[in-house]
């Protein structure tokens, strides 16, 4: 892609994102929210691959986009009627956060201002997904067998603990 | 293997402790463990013997204990030959008495305790001739009187046996007290407990020799309450109250012997003051004459030899006090295995006669036939027959003692003649004649074999011990334990005869009054009824002290109970007590305004404050969260500005 | 061409809307929702740095897919709780799970 286009797309991308965020934390009905949560997260998909990273971008619509959205709108219907008064959500305490996360803002900002960071100029070889593959089976092999063992423990622990008894 | 030296008194210490708190329901196992502990230290002595013989220097292995400015205690061992030698006697002897008393005690409710307390007294004494410092040498030192009291009154039932714990007890304490401040005295001129560095310090003269003098009669004071010396003899007869075993660890052959050890240890101080050491030799000789000439009429055979005890550990302080560390010490080696024989033997009589009258005795050699020939074979040793072991230490002092002055050879020789007589007066009315007591006599017999196969060892001792110190050797007793360097005597030939007549002919006089009869006991005590009084009542130095010590402290205390307490003290205390009450009515006030004001103040204080501060714990997390954020926040600002 | 700054940037943006969400949300589910976002920041900045640092080394993807199953379990386990929490208190307010006040 062209250097312009380039730019173009991030920014765009980064207006779907801000917005859509925005627009998850901030609306009424929760089930709006889920659903401006699923176009954030396609948006971040389309930043990873602007960063030339395609095997999580793939990932991140799998799972993010295919999984735990549809995990949490079917907890929403579990929890609340569709369209009913307590699907309604409020946000409290809304000016004081808003002073904290500004302040955050600014200060993590300045501080990337102020941050010289060392850049390197080599661009990336080959495919990304190969190079992953290759590393998760070798180098970080351990990792990744422990990483199963607590999705094990985290699909048993989700079992037992939203069993009825 | 030295430096594990240490845990040749543990051994008896944790023996001590397990009868103390788990055997103590169980006399046999308790007997064991006893025992056993005791033969552990006996073969680690025994090693450490070897171990010095192989490379006779001085050793030490010390540790610091309490270190504070100008000021050190030490805890550490002090292992030079006389260590070793010491080590030895204390563990045979230990041993032998031990094995004797599960004959000798058999049956006794309180058995198991008795092997704890002889446990916890060889740890005592075994740390004694171990240590290093003035400082653990007067714990142990104190170790051993109490263990001393509690053996001297184990039958405490009896009024005799705790009076004469008591009196044990009481009498070496005075003899401590000047022990005490001997030590105050010199270690706080020379700034060190420890031994070595003490003595270092007093040879380069850093103590003015009126101060080594006084420090070193002072010291001599505990080694007197110890080693029963004149004045502070009194209480070793008394002790014979004690099982019979006792006598002949405690008060015959180790703890006594600790009097001459401490002086032997010091030597490097008494040889430097010639005052002290005169003074040590002429209360030796006293004494070794008085006990003796006590001994030549006493009627109970302990007695007879507590007083024999007194007389020897006498001759063995009067040859330190000539200089004589080899002869001294030989001579308490020597004399450890034939009194402890002597003193087992009559335990073992007393055993089977059940009583301590010679004139109830008699005829015993047909019934008791080991431990007759065993106790005849200690009197000859003691009586320093030829080849006895005590031939040869006696000979040694004597000779020392023709050497440095005449006169204390006469004593010596003089004693020599009464002991002589008086060990073979009990040796004929007890063991030889018509039986006295014709219905004792029948019920008499032997000794089981665990009393006799100790008396055997020890007459085997008796016998042999001496050997390694025979003059002609040139590798023998004097050429091992000797201070600074070998004093070799020239044997002498006709001191030696003159010896043996003097001790033969004792024992001739012995016969011939008490054996043939030719000359009537009766007719010589009437004679000379006073002097027989007179020694009879043991020139009533009982009497003596009670009047001039005990009688005033007792009408003194009486007065000042009277006038004193009734009157004065009384009457502080009332008042003392009266105004508390005042004091008390005016501080409850105090208390009920001001001080309950106060807390009651302080309580509503807290109370508000917690009432307001409560309302920012609100249960919610993300309130905490929030507050988290902040702080976050915070720092980063911190950080970056 | 947007650089890394630019990166930085958007993820520190998505983080503190992800953080005012979890802080003023009520609704349980939504506070998950908004810890989601948290996570697509944290991982939009991890492969930025391996796109930009070390472009060689895949390090940065490789712990983002890590860090994607993790909140995969999470919000398993979470919604889990949200669903438990619905059944004890009959809503999934936060305001009224306050059994930690006293």
């Amino acid at each position: 892609m062209e250097n312009g286009t380039q730019t173009a797309v991030f920014y765009i991308l980064s207006g779907l994102i801000v917005g859509s965020a925005f627009m998850v934390v901030s609306l009424k009905n929760i089930f709006h929210s889920a659903l401006f949560l699923v176009l954030c997260f396609f948006s971040v998909a389309g930043i990873y691959i602007l960063l030339s990273a395609e095997f999580v971008a793939a990932v991140q619509v799998l799972i993010y986009v295919g999984a735990i959205t549809v995990l949490l709108i079917f907890a929403i219907m579990l929890t609340a009627q569709l369209y009913s008064p307590s699907i309604r959500q409020s946000n409290e305490q809304v000016i004081p956060g808003i002073i904290i996360v500004g302040t955050l803002l600014i200060v993590t900002l300045s501080v990337l201002r102020r941050t010289s960071w060392r850049i390197s100029t080599q661009g990336i070889e080959g495919q990304s997904t190969v190079s992953i593959g290759k590393s998760l089976l070798t180098t970080y092999v351990l990792p990744f067998e422990v990483v199963s063992l607590v999705l094990i423990a985290a699909l048993i622990g989700a079992i037992i603990i939203a069993r009825r008894e | 293997m030295l430096p594990y030296s240490w845990l040749i008194p543990c051994f008896p210490l944790l023996s001590f402790a397990l009868i103390i708190f788990f055997t103590i329901k169980k006399p046999r196992l308790s007997s064991l463990v006893s025992i056993g502990a005791v033969a552990l230290s006996f073969l680690f002595s025994f090693i450490v013997l070897v171990t010095v013989l192989g490379n006779p220097v001085t050793s030490e292995f010390k540790i610091n204990w309490l270190d504070l400015p100008g000021f050190k205690v030490e805890a550490g061992m002090l292992i030079d030959p006389l260590t070793a030698v010491m080590l030895m006697v204390v563990t045979i002897v230990s041993m032998l008495v031990q094995i004797y008393s599960v004959g000798y005690m058999a049956g006794d409710s309180r058995f198991s305790r008795y092997f704890s307390f002889l446990s916890l007294f060889t740890f005592s004494m075994l740390g004694l001739v171990l240590s290093n410092n003035f400082f653990e040498i007067f714990i142990f030192w104190e170790l051993v009187g109490l263990t001393s009291y509690l053996l001297i009154g184990f039958w405490f039932e009896k009024k005799t046996a705790s009076d004469a714990g008591k009196k044990a007890f009481i009498t070496t304490r005075t003899g401590d007290l000047a022990f005490l401040v001997g030590i105050f005295l010199l270690t706080t001129t020379v700034g060190t407990l420890n031994f070595q560095e003490a003595f270092h310090q007093v040879e380069s003269g850093a103590i003015s020799s009126t101060l080594l003098t006084l420090s070193a009669i002072l010291i001599f004071g505990g080694a007197v309450g110890k080693s029963a010396q004149f004045p502070l003899h009194v209480w070793l007869p008394d002790a014979m109250e004690g099982p019979t075993p006792v006598s002949a660890l405690i008060h015959a052959a180790t703890m006594v012997a600790a009097g001459v050890y401490l002086v032997a240890r010091l030597m490097s101080i008494y040889a430097l003051s010639v005052p002290a050491s005169l003074v040590v030799a002429i209360i030796g000789a006293f004494t070794a004459f008085l006990a003796a000439s006590i001994a030549l009429v006493q009627n109970d055979i302990k007695r007879v030899l507590a007083y024999s005890t007194i007389s020897q550990l006498g001759y063995m302080i009067m040859a330190l006090g000539l200089g004589g560390y080899t002869a001294g010490t030989f001579h308490l080696m020597t004399h450890a295995s034939f009194k402890a024989l002597l003193f087992l033997g009559a335990g073992s009589v007393i055993h089977s006669m059940h009583t301590n009258d010679i004139w109830e005795m008699g005829g015993l050699y047909l019934k008791m036939r080991t431990t007759a020939i065993t106790f005849i074979l200690g009197s000859l040793s003691l009586a320093g027959i030829f080849p006895l072991s005590g031939f040869w230490s006696k000979d040694e002092i004597l000779l020392l003692a023709l050497n440095k002055s005449p006169i204390f050879a006469l004593v010596g020789l003089a004693v020599a003649f009464m002991t002589a007589f008086y060990m073979f007066r009990l040796c004929f009315i007890a063991f030889y004649g018509k039986a006295r007591d014709q219905h004792k006599f029948e019920h008499a017999h032997e000794s089981p074999k665990v009393m006799t196969v100790p008396l055997v060892i020890l007459a085997f001792l008796s016998v042999f011990a001496g050997w390694v110190g025979i003059p002609w050797l040139s590798k023998g007793y004097s050429t091992f334990v000797y201070h600074h360097e070998v004093h070799h005597l020239e044997p002498n030939f006709i001191l030696m005869l003159v010896a043996t007549f003097v001790a033969l002919s004792g024992i001739y006089l012995a016969y011939v009054i008490y054996y043939k009869g030719t000359i009537s006991a009766e007719r010589l005590k009437n004679r000379f009824s006073s002097i027989h009084k007179l020694l009879y009542n043991k020139y009533y130095f009982d009497e003596l002290y009670n009047a001039i010590i005990i009688r005033p402290l007792f009408k003194l205390a009486d007065f000042l109970f009277k006038k004193f307490d009734l009157g004065v003290i009384d009457w502080l205390v009332n008042a003392a007590g009266n105004f508390t009450v005042f004091l008390s009515w005016f501080w409850e006030l105090f208390d009920t305004y001001v001080v309950d004001g106060a807390v009651n103040g302080l309580g509503y204080v807290v109370r508000g404050t917690g009432a307001g501060i409560r309302k920012v714990q609100t249960g919610q997390l993300q309130n905490y969260a929030f507050v988290i954020f902040f702080g976050i926040v915070l720092i980063i600002l911190l950080k970056i500005f | 061409m947007p650089s890394l700054y630019h990166y930085l940037s958007l993820s520190a943006l998505l983080f503190c809307i992800g953080i005012f969400g979890a802080l003023t949300r009520r609704n349980a589910i939504g506070i998950l929702m908004a810890i989601e976002l948290l996570f697509n920041a944290v991982n939009i900045n991890f492969v930025a740095f391996a796109r930009f640092i070390d472009p060689q080394a895949i390090v940065g993807q490789v712990f983002t897919i890590f860090v994607i199953t993790i909140a995969a379990a999470e919000a398993a386990v979470g919604l889990a709780i949200i669903i438990l929490i619905y059944r004890q208190h009959k809503g999934v307010d936060v305001d009224k799970v306050n059994i930690m006040k006293w």
